[in-house]
């Protein structure tokens, strides 16, 4: 079970990476976040800004249409 | 690079927006590429200049245009439909369309310019308004959103000088 859930569904770029970010700087160190989107292009995207913002992407996934991400909180 | 929590250390990223456009559909590239860059923790700033000052203005009144924009073609009973010129110039067009596009843009579950400009003042990057264009059209510091700050070509070279990425829209 991640520590956080984020609902993203529905919503197109950039607002899943947006409300993950928003999220996650409230969240400790090394507690996780799972992020629920059916934006398609947030899989390339999530992968892209935890590459860059050093959190770490510890499961990605989808089930019938809808995209699962769950994060780290890092750095 | 700066971690999730947004501190800002000497590896920080920055990257620096000239907007120069202030129409609706325009007005989409540099408020995501900036909101998000901001997310990403790079430091961003972004000058608005000529048409894109109207994107500082308080009262945002954003308007898309059919009218020589081949390009625009609308999904409408399952085709993509645009508009001829000649029809696009009738007026009213212009209004029908931003009021399609707005729409089209809510429903997709697409922010809205509002909610990405609030994205935008509340990451804290910084907002420049040029001087000259204020001077040019009219505009009164008091007209803009607050917490912005306003400068001319050289404040902005002097950032983007500095900056890791400049991008011009």
């Amino acid at each position: 079970m991640a520590d956080h859930t984020l609902d993203a569904k529905g919503l197109k770029c950039p607002l899943p990476i947006l409300r993950t970010k928003k999220v996650l700087k409230d969240l400790p160190l090394g507690k996780t976040l799972e992020v629920l989107a059916t934006d398609a292009g947030s899989v390339a995207d999530m992968r892209a800004f935890c590459q860059v913002t050093g959190n770490e992407l510890v499961e990605s996934g989808e089930t019938a249409g809808v995209y699962r991400f769950l994060l780290r909180r890092a750095g | 690079m700066s971690d999730a929590a947004g501190k800002i250390d000497a590896n920080t990223k920055s990257m620096t927006i000239i907007v120069t456009k202030g129409s609706l559909d325009w007005a989409y590239p540099p408020f995501i590429l900036g909101t998000t860059a901001a997310a990403m923790g790079v430091k961003v700033e972004m000058f608005f200049t000529f048409y894109g000052l109207a994107l500082l203005l308080k009262k945002l009144d954003l308007q898309v245009s059919p009218l020589g924009n081949p390009a625009m073609k609308m999904p409408m009973m399952g085709m993509h439909m645009g508009l001829p010129n000649l029809m696009a110039a009738i007026p009213g067009v212009e209004a029908a369309a931003t009021v399609m596009m707005k729409d089209l843009i809510k429903r997709k579950g697409v922010a809205s310019i509002e909610e990405l400009r609030d994205a935008a003042v509340e990451s804290e990057m910084t907002l420049i308004g040029c001087q000259m264009t204020m001077d040019l059209f009219e505009y009164k510091v008091e007209d803009l959103i607050p917490g912005i700050q306003v400068g001319g070509a050289a404040t902005y070279l002097g950032k983007a000088l500095k900056s890791d990425l400049n991008l011009f829209i």
